[in-house]
């Protein structure tokens, strides 16, 4: 803060080896607290979005309802806001999880940008003013930590490649409140000062960003905010095709789940995991399956057949993955969970049901649906999609589908439904 | 209150935001190291470091360099700067793709990650052509404008 009171001379004597502790190191006459403040107010808008996305995925698990759902049981006070994630619109995670990861991909070179724009206050000299600009810079290291932190487990992420210490759901979530604790802090402290300079500008000598021996101008600073707006763009083109399918999917060069489809046909959609990496055999599939389901009224075992000859119902609904992609509209038939559920013992107002799947690995081969998710007349037990049975890699021989669930609710090669006790 | 500007320098306001925010960083901060609290530390801390120290020093220096060769007009490095900077980007952004690193995208996707590299090169390629073509563009007209007798605009 007290940047207001620490100001540089307008005309310094270059010292012959300048270090980067003195103002004279940095020459780059782009720097400026308006092109700070400009990229400052883009992220404070873009990240407030990040975050209340990020919130509402983590909604979306319902981790409240089960143990076998909920990734971080230490959560504590920060699960306050937490409700019973709806079933409708049907696209909800589609649009709000495609948010969270589109935009912080395009946000990335506005927080490069950003971080470059404030560098030299890094190495300014003394490290601490006061007990406050020492707290200050404290709180700094957990913003620069924190957002770097968060973007570069999220980028990791959705690429599959799991280099972090440990398991994503915590480290990201943890990490968002750590961030997000120093982001409202510093938007508190800085943003008067950003939106007056944005309106009435600042005179040279108060801009304690801008360099006192600037060499040479090489692109002014409308056209340094245009090339990281170009570099928005261009990864926002690279990859905003991920949200759906087909030709459009094609555009999304860059990304993760661009480019063509995985297959062709009914089936040929995006899959999350494939049956081979997840250990689901044909020999488990085959004409021995057996779909338990249990209840008040005992338990019941069905096979694929005796499922095909109950009620069939269609729903048109996405696959909407945590990273981000997702697929338009399939067209699911199946039985409904409802029906399922009175063939448990539960015919009217069903409960939450336990799903449990025959996949060996991941962290959702068994997930709890709340009541209003088995309720909806759209949530399947599917057996076909897009009229064909389903592949082996969408699940058969039957996949659970609930309208605006995150994909990994929606699980695959079902073995089990537990209605009532969720544990 | 004067006393508290001495010994703190800023306002009570500032004292109490610090204190809040700090102390939810801290309750969230707790339950994010429970693991391998060292390494989620580095990581962290690490990420800040390896921006300021590494990172940004190193495209300093990359940017230095690409411009001593443009000294007479330094107008130009940016034909070759921006599409540089931005196919960087790409490349920092998705090299566990681009470099085939991210090993479990093929099996888990049932979707090739060959295409990584080739998108990236050409992608590259088009930065570079749409680059050359403004130059030329921009070259050509301030030519006719020369030869018109008008003095030229000044890069």
């Amino acid at each position: 803060m007290g940047d207001r009171r620490q100001r540089t001379a307008p005309h310094l004597p270059r010292a012959p080896f300048p270090l980067p502790t003195g103002p004279a190191f940095w020459r780059s006459p782009v720097r400026g607290v308006r092109f700070t403040a400009v990229l400052g107010v883009v992220l404070l808008a873009g990240i407030t979005l990040l975050f209340v996305t990020g919130l509402l995925s983590y909604a979306a698990y319902n981790p409240d309802l089960a143990a076998v759902n909920d990734k971080t049981p230490a959560k504590g006070l920060l699960g306050f806001y937490l409700f019973d994630w709806p079933t409708g619109p049907h696209w909800l995670y589609r649009l709000t999880q495609g948010l969270h990861v589109t935009v912080g991909i395009v946000l990335v070179p506005v927080l490069l940008a950003k971080l470059w724009s404030v560098v030299p206050k890094l190495f300014a000299l003394p490290p601490a003013r006061s007990a406050g600009h020492a707290l200050e810079r404290c709180s700094v290291l957990l913003l620069v930590g924190g957002a770097l932190f968060q973007f570069v487990t999220g980028l990791l992420n959705i690429q599959l490649e799991y280099l972090f210490p440990g398991s994503f759901y915590p480290l990201h979530f943890y990490g968002a409140w750590v961030f997000f604790a120093a982001f409202l802090t510093h938007t508190c402290l800085k943003l008067p000062r950003a939106l007056r300079v944005l309106r009435r500008g600042l005179p040279a000598a108060q801009d304690e960003l801008a360099s006192p021996a600037p060499a040479a101008e090489t692109v002014s600073r409308r056209g340094a905010l245009a090339v990281v707006g170009a570099g928005s763009l261009l990864l926002l083109v690279t990859s905003a095709g991920r949200s759906f399918d087909g030709g459009v999917r094609q555009t999304a060069l860059l990304t993760p789940r661009g480019g063509a489809e995985p297959g062709t046909g009914p089936n040929g959609f995006q899959i999350n995991k494939t049956a081979a990496h997840v250990g689901v055999t044909p020999a488990e599939t085959g004409a021995d399956w057996r779909l338990t389901v249990v209840g008040p009224a005992g338990e019941t075992q069905l096979s694929r057949a005796r499922l095909l000859s109950m009620g069939q119902h269609s729903a048109a609904l996405p696959i909407a993955c945590v990273e981000g992609w997702s697929t338009s509209d399939q067209w699911w038939r199946g039985v409904r969970l409802r029906d399922l559920a009175a063939l448990a013992g539960f015919p009217e107002d069903p409960p939450g049901v336990l799903v449990e799947s025959l996949q060996r690995s991941g962290p959702f081969r068994s997930v709890a649906l709340r009541d209003n998710q088995v309720r909806d007349p759209r949530s399947l037990l599917a057996l076909a999609v897009n009229g064909e049975d389903l592949s082996p890699d969408h699940g058969f021989p039957a996949r659970v589908i609930v309208p605006a669930a995150p994909g990994v609710m929606n699980t695959k090669w079902v073995s089990r439904l537990t209605f009532g006790e969720l544990r | 209150m004067r006393v508290l500007r001495r010994w703190y320098g800023e306002g009570p306001l500032h004292l109490l935001l610090m204190v809040s925010s700090l102390a939810l960083a801290g309750y969230a901060g707790v339950r994010l190291l429970d693991g391998d609290t060292l390494l989620i530390l580095v990581w962290f801390v690490g990420a800040a470091l390896v921006h300021d120290l590494v990172l940004v020093p190193l495209y300093s220096a990359a940017d230095r360099a690409l411009r001593v060769p443009f000294s007479r007009s330094p107008g130009l490095v940016n034909f070759v700067r921006v599409p540089l900077l931005l196919s960087g980007l790409l490349l920092l952004m998705w090299f566990p793709l681009i470099t085939r690193h991210a090993e479990r995208y093929e099996p888990a996707s049932g979707m090739s990650p060959d295409r990584f590299l080739g998108n990236w090169l050409l992608i590259t390629a088009a930065l570079f052509a749409v680059s050359a073509s403004w130059l030329v563009v921009r070259t050509v007209r301030a030519r006719r404008r020369a030869t018109k007798g008008r003095p030229s605009a000044s890069h």
